[in-house]
């Protein structure tokens, strides 16, 4: 596929930097699994992709999820799987982490972990900013 | 949602034949999925289709054919993780047909 795509392009596409900003916990509402959708997908266009987790946004990264109590998809594991779709850029706010009693060894994946000075100016860098 | 009828069984798919319940899948759902499709499965296409169900066991997605192609690279050699090898195999698409054959849903991020 993406062979085809590059040649449909004739080599390089245009590349921008998406900023993917998750703020909600993982249940209850529907965003944290549709802003993963559509970070998979966009890794099939080439894009320089980067994920924020602030606020309640950190629980979705959160380690030892079971769902069977609520009947609903754990798409916990699904993150682990993002480094195979080249996207490895995944940055999570201190003071939203520190806040809720986490530490980076609560998480199911790799992050960096960002003050707000330093996120203000990753996400003043990027090309689209999409907030889930 | 359509039905199908496998070894006495009522199985639930999708319009395009997906498996609706991952735990309906047995050897005999794969075996009608792959008839199906017109795939005649020998040990390289079990091969593939275990590998892809262990995968989505570990990540809860059926990948994209670039990122199954480079998975299968790394475990299984060079010479079974590349385009040709795959499509070979499952010639309308590997992500595709293997996954419905290995009873996964259609694979996310794949156009």
């Amino acid at each position: 596929m993406s062979d085809m795509m590059d040649d449909m392009e004739g080599g390089e596409g245009v590349v921008k930097k998406f900023m993917f900003v998750n703020r909600k916990a993982p249940h209850g509402t529907i965003y944290a699994l549709e802003a993963l959708e559509v970070v998979l997908i966009s890794a099939a266009f080439d894009q320089d992709v980067s994920l924020v987790f602030a606020d309640d946004g950190v629980y979705q990264l959160i380690k030892g999820v079971n769902t069977k109590g609520i009947e609903v998809k754990d798409f916990s594991k699904t993150y682990r799987a993002l480094e195979g779709y080249d996207i490895e850029k995944l940055y999570v706010d201190k003071d939203s982490m520190e806040a809720r009693g986490l530490t980076e060894d609560d998480l199911i994946v790799d992050v960096t972990v960002l003050d707000s000075a330093a996120m203000a100016a990753l996400m003043a860098d990027q090309d689209v900013v999409i907030s889930c | 949602m359509p039905m199908v009828e496998v070894a006495g069984k009522s199985i639930e798919v999708d319009e395009e034949g997906y498996l609706t319940n991952l735990a309906d899948w047995n050897q005999e759902v794969a075996d009608y999925l792959a008839k199906e499709e017109k795939v005649d499965m020998t040990d390289a296409h079990w091969e593939v289709v275990n590998f892809l169900r262990e995968y989505y066991d570990e990540y809860q997605i059926a990948p994209a054919v670039r990122v199954l192609t480079k998975a299968i690279a790394k475990k299984l050699g060079a010479d079974k993780g590349n385009n040709k090898y795959l499509y070979e195999l499952f010639p309308y698409g590997p992500a595709k047909q293997a996954c419905k054959i290995a009873g996964l849903p259609k694979p996310t991020g794949c156009i």
